[in-house]
């Protein structure tokens, strides 16, 4: 039975937290008690992007998106829009644009290919994300030879958008090439990257695209057994990709002879216990093989030598969503996004001192500047802009001046601004450089898990110097040294955990670097957050 | 559910999906707009709206969506519906009963013929 009002309800791990689980329920008693239970459907979505006016419902087909705080304004929106069909001006959000208005473009302004359907759709039924082109460009996928699968990615140019940014359709190649009798594809859904959270809003919204993604993958390269790895606080990634892979099973989408072709593939989720390094791929197989999350010795890489010593796939979970839109739509389409080195759209994760945090999917090359002030809707409280982290926590520090950067996989090597993940970490100026760069460290500290020397003992020694500088105790010496460890580091640590930590630390030190210096033989910090010892101790102990 | 074995299978759940999932699209044909004030609701417009519904879902027209408002300010006259066509004026029908709102959606919804005898305002409000 239709029903002609539907209110998308945004359940997300953020928006639960906010109450909407809570919410939920209350609405739809209010429903029972207005006896309109016949005329609302009341659905569960993902991420609808933002958390600032806490829990969203998006109203449809009046296409209006109310943010819900308590129950009272549950109240009137059921009294006032509902029941009497008038606006409650007060807690609409925005009203969502659709092609035909012609009113000022505001947030919605995105390139949405990952995010599609995120929002749009329930993500518990399998069903709807068969309606939105779901499972069919692996349908397609079928019907193609495995070869013409990875030429037709190598020619879109889709690179990983776990960060490091390899060709994917190269990296599936080298394993498609690899005789092996048993290959397998491994998600990576460890999202340990500070301020990231585009993974799990994708797996909350959208669990379907991540195994068609999968899916794709195995029949290509050769594989018949598939992993996700979901770092262990994502419940709700867990639960909706394992009711999702449930579903797929249900519909013959995973199993044995998928659609009848004689591909058959398992699909299986693997949760993380929330450490840095399994992010880390070869560190990851290890903690799927059942051992600690250790990084292995590369090469040999996992596309030829990954789990079980067997050639494996290794993808970011944006990475294979963005896939069967390829598959469907071919690599001219989603080469018209995006810059020519660069191509597709980028979910970013806009957090820190912004109006609106939340995430975003824009077009590869945005720049820094679009992201905080036209999506982000600047600094809050009306403070300015100091510098942006991008990247994520191994990423670059720019300053307020430098933010008109085009982001993409290049933007490192030409402007000095690393994509990564897509963090866009903005801090305003009541933070300290010294502050900042301290608690970066001692993250990394805490999560280097030891193996090689220079990353033990390099972040250990990082975090000293800088509480010293926090404590109005630094040298010029002191930050010399800082360069030095940043070089060892770079150069000699084992896996890209430890490699990375010298890119947030140099950048901050280079851009910052009279911040530094007013720390030393100073009285108070000059941005009044460090916590000087008193004036006595001149003299170190 | 079975399993699907071909693409038409899954062509077909498409299909049958989109159509349930139709009545969120926002970019419709037109729209029938059911005056729910409290005047409204006393007068029972939401059997009307109910009518309204059942007699879509029957019928089966999915590009019109069914929404709700506040008082017109045509009390005497309820229950009030709006039906919007394209880019036609606005059409006010008053004292629509269940009955007649099946009559106005075969008539004007299908067959563009307004059903004069109903009509209590032409134009925008």
């Amino acid at each position: 039975m239709r029903k002609p009002i539907t209110i998308l309800v945004s359940i997300d791990s953020n928006s639960i937290l906010l109450g909407a689980r809570h919410f939920k329920n209350y609405l739809i008693n209010r429903l029972e008690h207005y006896n309109l239970t016949e005329l609302v459907d009341v659905l569960e979505t993902g991420s609808l992007g933002r958390y600032d006016q806490g829990v969203l419902f998006l109203l449809l087909p009046d296409n209006k998106m109310y943010g819900i705080k308590d129950t009272n304004d549950i109240e009137l929106f059921v009294e006032e829009q509902l029941l009497k069909g008038r606006p409650v001006k007060e807690l609409i959000v925005e009203e969502i644009q659709t092609p035909k208005s012609v009113e000022a473009k505001k947030v919605t302004e995105e390139e949405r290919i990952v995010l599609k359907r995120a929002g749009k759709i329930d993500p518990k039924n399998i069903e709807e994300y068969i309606a939105f082109d779901g499972y069919q460009g692996f349908a397609k996928a079928l019907e193609m030879k495995p070869s013409e699968i990875v030429n037709e990615l190598k020619a879109s140019g889709l690179r990983g958008r776990g960060g490091a940014g390899f060709p994917t359709g190269l990296k599936w190649e080298f394993t498609m090439n690899v005789n092996a009798p048993e290959k397998f594809i491994i998600c990576n859904a460890d999202e340990g990257e500070p301020g990231t959270f585009k993974d799990r809003l994708i797996m909350e919204g959208d669990p379907h695209s991540v195994i068609e993604g999968m899916l794709i993958a195995g029949y290509t390269v050769g594989a018949s057994k598939g992993y996700v790895y979901i770092r262990g606080e994502y419940f709700e990634s867990v639960d909706n990709l394992r009711n999702a892979i449930a579903q797929a099973y249900e519909y013959g989408l995973l199993g044995e002879n998928i659609l009848d072709s004689g591909f058959s593939f398992d699909l299986t989720v693997r949760l993380g216990a929330g450490a840095y390094v399994c992010g880390e791929e070869t560190a990851l197989i290890e903690s799927i093989e059942g051992k600690s999350g250790r990084p292995r010795l590369k090469p040999p890489y996992p596309p030829v030598k990954g789990l079980f010593q067997k050639p494996t796939v290794v993808n970011n979970v944006e990475t294979f969503a963005s896939v069967p839109a390829i598959v469907l739509k071919g690599a001219e389409w989603f080469k018209s996004f995006g810059t020519p080195s660069s191509p597709g759209t980028k979910v970013f994760s806009l957090c820190g001192n912004l109006v609106r945090r939340g995430i975003v999917e824009a077009p590869m090359g945005t720049t820094v500047a679009d992201l905080i002030f036209k999506y982000g809707g600047g600094i809050e409280g009306g403070k300015m802009l100091k510098m942006v982290q991008t990247g994520g926590a191994a990423g670059t520090f720019i300053k307020a001046d430098e933010i008109n950067i085009p982001l993409d996989f290049d933007s490192f090597k030409n402007h000095g601004a690393s994509l990564g993940s897509g963090v866009i970490l903005a801090i305003d100026d009541s933070h300290c450089a010294v502050d900042v760069a301290l608690n970066l460290m001692e993250f990394f500290a805490h999560e280097s898990c030891g193996k090689c020397t220079p990353c033990r003992e390099g972040t250990r020694l990082i975090v000293n110097i800088l509480r010293e500088f926090s404590k109005g105790r630094g040298t010029l010496e002191m930050l010399d040294n800082l360069y030095d460890i940043a070089y060892t580091m770079q150069n000699s640590a084992f896996c890209g955990l430890g490699q990375s930590v010298p890119v947030p630390l140099t950048s901050i030190l280079d851009r910052f670097r009279d911040e530094f210096e007013a720390h030393i033989g100073a009285d108070t910090c000059p941005v009044g957050v460090c916590r000087f010892d008193k004036k006595k101790k001149k003299a170190r102990k | 559910m079975g399993k699907i074995k071909s693409l038409e299978e899954l062509m077909k759940i498409k299909e049958n999906t989109l159509k349930d999932l139709k009545m969120r699209d926002t970019d419709k044909r037109g729209k029938i707009v059911v005056a729910m004030g409290t005047c409204g609701i006393a007068a029972g417009a939401k059997e009307t709206l109910k009518a309204i519904v059942d007699v879509l879902n029957e019928k089966g027209i999915e590009d019109i969506a069914v929404v709700q408002s506040g008082c017109f300010g045509l009390c005497d006259v309820e229950p009030t519906i709006e039906v919007r066509i394209g880019e036609n004026e606005p059409i006010i029908y008053g004292h629509v009963t269940p009955n007649q709102a099946k009559r106005i959606i075969e008539q004007h919804v299908l067959e563009g013929k307004v059903v004069s005898d109903l009509v209590v305002k032409r134009g925008e409000l």
